[in-house]
C-alpha cells in the first residue's frame, strides 16, 4: 500500500506546479490549463484522504470540484474564443482595457 | 400707589426710531430719516420733561419693573427701571444735549454718504445710554453700558473706510474692554456676597457694613468700579483711546466722547456711593486718579494743535475734575460738573465742528485764524462755552469747578494737594482753552482758500461752498440753545444742587455724618478759594493773550527752550508709544510667534499636515498593490495562502 504522505506530496507538486504555472505564463489557454492542474492536485489528496480514512465525502467532493471544473472550462473557453476574434491574441498582458 | 410713568419708554422710543431708519432708512429721503430720528429722540426728551414734571408727586426712589429678565436660585434680575433724582438729572442732560446734538447733525451730516446709517447709530446710542443711566440693577447698566461702547465703536469709525477711524473704533472698544472686565469682577463679588445686583438690595446690604479701615470686600468693589469707570470715562491709565475717537464725526465727538457717554463713569461711581463711602482706600484711589488725569491731561492739550483733540484733551481733564469731587466724596458736585460740563463741551465740540464746516475741513488751528467776524455766530457761542470752561463767573463752568475745588479741600477725604493741583489744572485749561480761541478767531487768516466742504475731503463728494461760510441755521440753533445753558446753567447753584441730590447721594455713612456734625470751619473762607481761581482762570486768559496775541513769536522760542520737555508733551508724553511697547508689541509678537506660528503652525497644522502626509505615502505604496495585472494578483493570492499555510504549520508544530 502506498503511504498517504505520497499521494500528498504528488498532489503538492501538482498544485505548485499550477500555481507557478498560472503566475508565469501569458498565454490565457496554458493559464487555464495551470487552474485545472491545481484543481487536479486538491482533487488528489482529497481522494488520497478519502481512501486513508474510508470516507466517501471526500470523492463525493471531488466530483461537485469535478463538475465545476467542467462548466467553468466551458464558460471559459467560450470567453477564450470570444477575446481571441475581437482582440486576435492571447496574451493576458495586452487584454488590458478595463486597467486604468 | 404710585402712578406708571412707563419709564420703558424713553429708552425704547429711541430704539425705534433706530430700527427704523436702520433697517429702512437706506430708501428713506433725508428729509425722512431726520424726521425719524429728531421725532423719536424728542419724544424721549419730552417723555424725560413729562417725567420731572410729575417728579414731586413720586416716591424716590421709584422703581418701575417691566418683565422678569433672569430668575436663578435666589439671584433675580428683571428689566426694571429706577428713578431718583441722581436718574432724573442724568435723563434730562443725555435727553436734552442729545436731542439738540441730533438737531445739529442734520445740518452737519447732510452731505454725508450713509447719512440713515448715521442716525441709526445715533438713536441706538439714546437707547443704551437711556437704559444705563434708568437701569435699577447693575447687570442692566452693563448692558447700556457695553451698549454705549458698541455705539461708540460705530460712530467713530462711521467713516469707515478711512483706515485711522476703523482702527480708532477698534482701539476705542478694546481698551474699554479693560475697563469692563474690572467692572465685570464687580459685579460677580457683588451676586457672591450680596446675592443680587439690584440697587436696592446691594445698598441695603453695603449698609450693614462699617466702613473699612483698610482692605475688604468693599474696597475691592469699589476699585473695581473705577476699573470700568476709567476705561468708560477715560481716566488714566486707560484715556488713550478717546483723543483717538475723534476720528468721528464732530457731533459724535460731542454727543458720546465729550456730553454723555464719558460721564457714564462718574455716574457709575455717583450711583455706587453707598460703596465708596465705606471703602476708604477706593475713594482715595478715585480721588487721586481724577487729579492725576485732570493734571495730565491739561498739560497735553497746551500743545496740541488739531482744534479736536485740543477739546478731547480738556475733555478727558474734565473727567478728571469729575472723579476728583467723587473721590473727596463730593458725588453731587461731580454730577453737577458732569451736567454743566455736558451743556458747554457738547457746545464747544459742536462749535468746533461748525468752525471745521466753515474752513472746509481743516481741523488746524494753525491753519485758522481771524474767523471771528467771518463766522460771527460760532464765534459768540464757542465764546461763551470758553469762558464756561475756564471757569469765569457767571458762567455755568465757575460753579460747578469752584465747588469741586472748594470740597477738595474742605471734605474729610480732601487735601490741600488735591486742590493745589486742581487749580493749576484750572489755569492751564483757561490757558489752552483761550489759546485755541485766539488761534481760531483772532489774527489773520493762515490758511490757504479752500474748495473742500467739511467732510468732503473723506467722501470725495464735490464741494458746492467755496468761502468760508457761517453754517446753516439748523446748526445754528442748538449752539444757541447751548450757548444759553453755558450761560445759566450753572446758576442753579451748588448748594441747591446739592440738596436736591442729597436724598439720592447720601447713603448715612457713617464717615460722612460724623464729618458733617463734626466739621471744623474751614482754615480758609470760601471766599478766598473763589477768589484763587478766579485769579487762575484770568491768569489763563493773560498768559494766553500774550503768548499769542501781543508775541506771537514767544510761543515757539519757549518751546524750543524747552526743547526735552516740549516734544514730550507734543508727543503726549509717548504714552501710546509705551503702550504699544509694553502691551501692544508683546502681544501681537506673542500671537504672532507664538501662538500662529509657534503653536498653531508648528504644532496644530504640523500633526496635520504630516498624518496625512503619512496618510498618503502609506496608499502611495499600497497603490501599487492594485496593478492590475492578473498574474500579480493571483501572486499575492498566493503569497498571503502560503503566509497561512506557513502559519497553520508553524502552530500545528508547537
Amino acid at each position: 500500500m502506498v503511504p498517504l504522505s505520497y499521494y500528498l506530496v504528488l498532489g503538492g507538486i501538482l498544485f505548485a506546479c499550477g500555481v507557478t504555472g498560472f503566475l508565469i505564463k501569458r498565454n490565457i489557454i496554458t493559464i487555464f490549463m495551470s487552474i485545472e492542474l491545481m484543481l487536479n492536485g486538491v482533487n488528489l489528496s482529497f481522494v488520497a484522504f478519502a481512501a486513508e480514512w474510508h470516507a466517501l465525502s471526500g470523492q463525493v467532493f471531488v466530483f461537485f470540484v469535478m463538475v465545476v471544473a467542467a462548466a467553468e472550462a466551458a464558460v471559459g473557453l467560450a470567453v477564450i474564443i470570444a477575446v481571441f476574434r475581437t482582440r486576435e491574441t492571447l496574451n493576458v498582458d495586452q487584454v488590458n482595457l478595463l486597467k486604468l | 400707589m404710585t402712578p406708571n410713568l412707563h419709564l420703558c419708554l424713553i429708552p425704547l422710543l429711541p430704539l425705534a426710531g433706530a430700527a427704523i431708519n436702520g433697517l429702512l432708512g437706506k430708501r428713506f429721503s433725508r428729509q425722512t430719516v431726520s424726521a425719524i430720528a429728531l421725532g423719536f429722540c424728542g419724544a424721549a426728551f419730552a417723555m424725560a420733561v413729562w417725567v420731572a414734571a410729575q417728579f414731586s408727586a413720586l416716591n424716590i426712589p421709584h422703581v418701575e419693573t417691566l418683565a422678569t429678565w433672569i430668575r436663578a436660585g435666589g439671584f433675580q434680575a428683571d428689566f426694571a427701571f429706577y428713578l431718583d433724582q441722581l436718574s432724573l438729572v442724568m435723563l434730562l442732560v443725555v435727553t436734552g444735549v442729545g436731542f439738540l446734538i441730533h438737531i445739529y447733525s442734520v445740518g452737519y451730516m447732510w452731505e454725508e454718504g450713509g447719512f440713515y446709517r448715521f442716525f441709526a447709530y445715533l438713536n441706538l446710542f439714546m437707547f443704551f445710554m437711556l437704559t444705563l443711566v434708568l437701569a435699577s440693577n447693575y447687570l442692566l447698566m452693563f448692558i447700556g453700558w457695553e451698549g454705549v461702547g458698541l455705539a461708540s465703536y460705530l460712530l467713530i469709525g462711521f467713516w469707515f473706510t478711512k483706515d485711522s477711524a476703523a482702527a480708532a473704533g477698534k482701539k476705542a472698544f478694546i481698551v474699554n474692554r479693560i475697563g469692563d472686565f474690572g467692572f465685570l469682577i464687580a459685579l460677580f463679588l457683588m451676586i457672591q456676597h450680596f446675592g443680587s445686583l439690584n440697587f436696592g438690595q446691594v445698598f441695603l446690604n453695603v449698609a450693614q457694613r462699617g466702613v473699612e479701615s483698610g482692605t475688604g470686600l468693599l474696597t475691592s468693589i469699589g476699585l473695581l468700579l473705577m476699573v470700568g469707570a476709567a476705561g468708560k470715562s477715560a481716566q488714566l491709565p486707560l484715556y488713550v483711546w478717546l483723543p483717538d475717537a475723534m476720528e468721528g464725526p464732530t457731533p459724535v465727538s460731542a454727543l458720546i466722547h465729550a456730553a454723555t457717554m464719558v460721564t457714564a463713569g462718574v455716574y457709575m461711581v455717583s450711583r455706587s456711593h453707598a460703596i465708596f463711602e465705606r471703602a476708604p482706600l477706593a475713594m482715595m484711589v478715585v480721588a487721586i486718579v481724577g487729579t492725576l488725569t485732570a493734571l495730565f491731561a491739561a498739560t497735553i492739550g497746551v500743545c496740541q494743535t488739531d482744534i479736536k483733540k485740543v477739546l478731547a484733551y480738556s475733555t478727558i481733564s474734565q473727567l478728571g475734575y469729575m472723579f476728583m469731587a467723587c473721590g473727596v466724596g463730593a458725588f453731587s458736585m461731580g454730577i453737577f460738573h458732569l451736567m454743566t460740563h455736558a451743556f458747554f463741551k457738547g457746545l464747544l465740540f459742536l462749535a468746533a465742528g461748525s468752525v471745521i464746516h466753515a474752513v472746509g475741513g481743516e481741523q488746524d488751528m494753525r491753519k485758522m485764524g481771524g474767523l471771528r467776524t467771518k463766522i460771527p455766530w460760532t464765534f459768540w457761542t464757542m465764546t461763551a462755552a470758553t469762558f464756561a470752561i475756564a471757569g469765569f463767573p457767571p458762567f455755568a463752568g465757575f460753579f460747578s469747578k469752584d465747588a469741586i475745588l472748594f470740597q477738595a479741600f474742605t471734605s474729610p477725604y480732601g487735601s490741600w494737594v488735591y486742590w493745589a493741583i486742581g487749580v493749576f489744572t484750572a489755569f492751564l485749561t483757561s490757558f489752552y482753552m483761550f489759546r485755541q480761541w485766539f488761534l481760531t478767531f483772532f489774527g489773520e487768516y493762515r490758511g490757504e482758500e479752500h474748495s473742500n466742504h467739511a467732510d468732503d475731503a473723506r467722501t470725495g463728494v464735490p464741494a458746492p461752498h467755496k468761502h468760508i461760510h457761517e453754517s446753516p441755521t439748523v446748526m445754528l440753533v442748538p449752539l444757541v440753545i447751548l450757548a444759553v445753558l453755558s450761560v445759566c446753567g450753572g446758576w442753579v447753584g451748588s448748594v441747591r444742587f446739592d440738596n436736591f441730590l442729597s436724598p439720592a447721594l447720601h447713603s448715612g455713612s457713617p464717615v460722612m455724618e460724623n464729618a458733617a456734625a463734626t466739621r471744623e470751619e474751614p482754615g480758609v473762607s470760601e471766599g478766598l478759594l473763589t477768589s484763587i481761581s478766579i485769579v487762575a482762570a484770568f491768569g489763563g486768559l493773560g498768559l494766553a493773550w500774550f503768548l499769542y496775541q501781543r508775541r506771537p513769536e514767544l510761543p515757539q522760542k519757549i518751546a524750543r527752550a524747552l526743547n526735552g520737555f516740549y516734544e514730550a508733551v507734543l508727543h503726549k508724553y509717548y504714552v501710546d508709544e509705551l503702550y504699544a511697547i509694553l502691551f501692544v508689541k508683546p502681544l501681537i509678537d506673542g500671537s504672532t510667534k507664538l501662538l500662529w506660528q509657534g503653536i498653531d503652525r508648528d504644532v496644530i497644522d504640523a500633526t496635520l499636515d504630516n498624518s496625512a502626509d503619512g496618510a498618503q505615502h502609506v496608499s502611495d505604496a499600497a497603490r501599487h498593490m492594485q496593478s492590475g495585472n492578473i498574474r500579480s494578483y493571483a501572486g499575492w493570492v498566493a503569497a498571503g495562502a502560503a503566509a497561512v499555510i506557513a502559519y497553520m504549520v508553524w502552530v500545528g508544530a508547537r
